[in-house]
């Protein structure tokens, strides 16, 4: 993810976003949106976890470190989890991870978390649209966690 | 202190001599002044070599799970916190755990003493006085001046479990969490700009992490190849991720013992991250880490109506 990416036709800057999506509800609600030909910005790389409550808060930190601009974390909504109770226990994560990481100095807006679920097709479109331009509008990724280089020498 | 050392070689000499616990985990004097270093106890002979002062900094639930056999432990508050939360995670067996409970005043900080004084030549403490013979200039300070951050806002000062109490108690002092209100009342940017400063001190020797009794971890993530989350670069943003990982790690762990902050060789500010960490867990979810037996580690249990100011505004 090194250089910023650019609309081919537009010449307009688009983030590069990581997305990790839960596989139960969030990726096949991104997987609805595409069946249903909701369109959404072609910013997010589609990373996809077996449940909310397997995001490490280091794949967060590592994803920008390797320049992602954005990243969007996404999961069941509280009380949908296929194993019962995973995203309640990676709701206690998120809060201290957000709140953590704006102390330290990160931008608000360039780590976002969200539920949606795998009847959201157009919902999901619309959180990938609203992350997107609040990414976009922060602009390439420069902050506190972008390691020169891209972070990782394989 | 010092009638308290008498009790605490008598109690160590006792468990020796009846062999109820085959190694003794305490304080002796360290090689340098105003420095207690760990040491393990095999025989009742040995338990003169003790100490009990301001200087003994270490947290010794540290060595707890890596020493073979029954052990007694001598524990001021923290230590006491850190062995509950390692019985909490099945790190420990409580029956091969003998805990001697002190009081603990507080520890000295002593780099914020060498800060002034250059490298400490002589000290001697007595009497809550800190008379110590430096490098650059002689001085002495009052105990409370040179007290160790963490000991200042500490509120567990007794021992929460013990298995014989040694001294009386202290009084826990009025702590909240104004340092960390006072950073986030900074703005982003001049957060932003404090900690990339503190960061850019870390050499990630990894001190902080090998003195912390909760940092046990088989394999920690900054020594892990695949997948490589630090690849060993000078780097600050590096840094912060190891720091900020490490961090929240910590989360609903940390008890505020300081080991981390003491054991970095470049004074940084680890304090700043973790103490934010304990008040987000303190505040969203009502939790003290190591406190008592019957409360669960706050990202062990979640509640339907936890806190969502984390979610993205549509």
């Amino acid at each position: 993810m090194g250089e910023s990416q650019v609309n081919t036709e537009t010449k307009a800057y688009e983030p590069k976003i990581a997305a990790f999506l839960c596989n139960w509800c969030s990726y096949a609600g991104a997987d609805l949106a595409g069946v249903g030909r909701f369109q959404y910005p072609a910013t997010i790389r589609t990373i996809r976890v077996p449940c909310s409550g397997r995001i490490n808060p280091l794949y967060i930190l590592k994803a920008m470190a390797n320049g992602a601009d954005g990243v969007l974390v996404s999961g069941c909504h509280p009380g949908d989890c296929h194993y019962m109770s995973g995203n309640y226990v990676a709701r206690r994560k998120f809060a201290l991870i957000d709140s953590l990481l704006k102390h330290v100095g990160l931008e608000e807006g360039r780590v976002n978390f969200s539920w949606v679920s795998a009847a959201e097709g157009v919902r999901f479109a619309e959180v990938v649209k609203g992350v997107t331009e609040r990414v976009a509008a922060l602009g390439p990724n420069t902050g506190v966690f972008k390691v020169d280089g891209g972070g990782t020498d394989e | 202190m010092n009638s308290i050392i008498d009790d605490i070689r008598a109690a160590a000499r006792q468990l020796l001599a009846d062999g109820k616990v085959d190694v003794v985990i305490g304080y002796e004097k360290g090689s340098l002044p105003l420095k207690s270093t760990p040491c393990f106890l095999r025989s009742p002979q040995d338990a003169d070599k003790l100490i009990w002062d301001e200087t003994c900094e270490n947290n010794l639930a540290t060595y707890a799970a890596t020493t073979a056999g029954k052990k007694a432990i001598i524990a001021k508050g923290c230590d006491s916190r850190a062995l509950m939360v390692l019985l909490q995670e099945n790190q420990l067996v409580r029956d091969d755990l003998y805990i001697i409970g002190v009081s603990c005043p507080g520890v000295i900080d002593k780099n914020k003493i060498e800060a002034e004084t250059g490298e400490i030549i002589e000290a001697t403490i007595t009497d809550g006085k800190v008379s110590v013979k430096g490098i650059l200039c002689d001085k002495e300070y009052n105990f409370t001046d040179v007290k160790d951050a963490y000991c200042q806002t500490c509120r567990y000062p007794n021992p929460v479990l013990v298995d014989l109490k040694i001294g009386g108690t202290v009084e826990a002092p009025q702590s909240d969490f104004s340092d960390v209100l006072a950073l986030e009342n900074n703005s982003a940017e001049e957060r932003k700009a404090y900690f990339k400063e503190q960061m850019s001190k870390c050499i990630r020797c990894y001190a902080c992490r090998n003195a912390c009794p909760m940092c046990y971890c088989q394999e920690c993530f900054v020594d892990c190849n695949a997948p490589k989350w630090l690849t060993g670069g000078v780097d600050t943003a590096e840094n912060l991720l190891f720091q900020t990982g490490r961090a929240l790690h910590l989360a609903g762990r940390c008890v505020e013992c300081g080991a981390c902050s003491r054991a970095c060789p470049q004074g940084v500010d680890i304090r700043a991250l973790s103490r934010k960490v304990n008040k987000d867990v303190k505040e969203m979810y009502n939790h003290e880490s190591g406190i008592s037996e019957d409360i669960k580690p706050a990202l062990n249990v979640y509640s339907a109506d936890d806190p969502e100011e984390f979610l993205v505004k549509e």
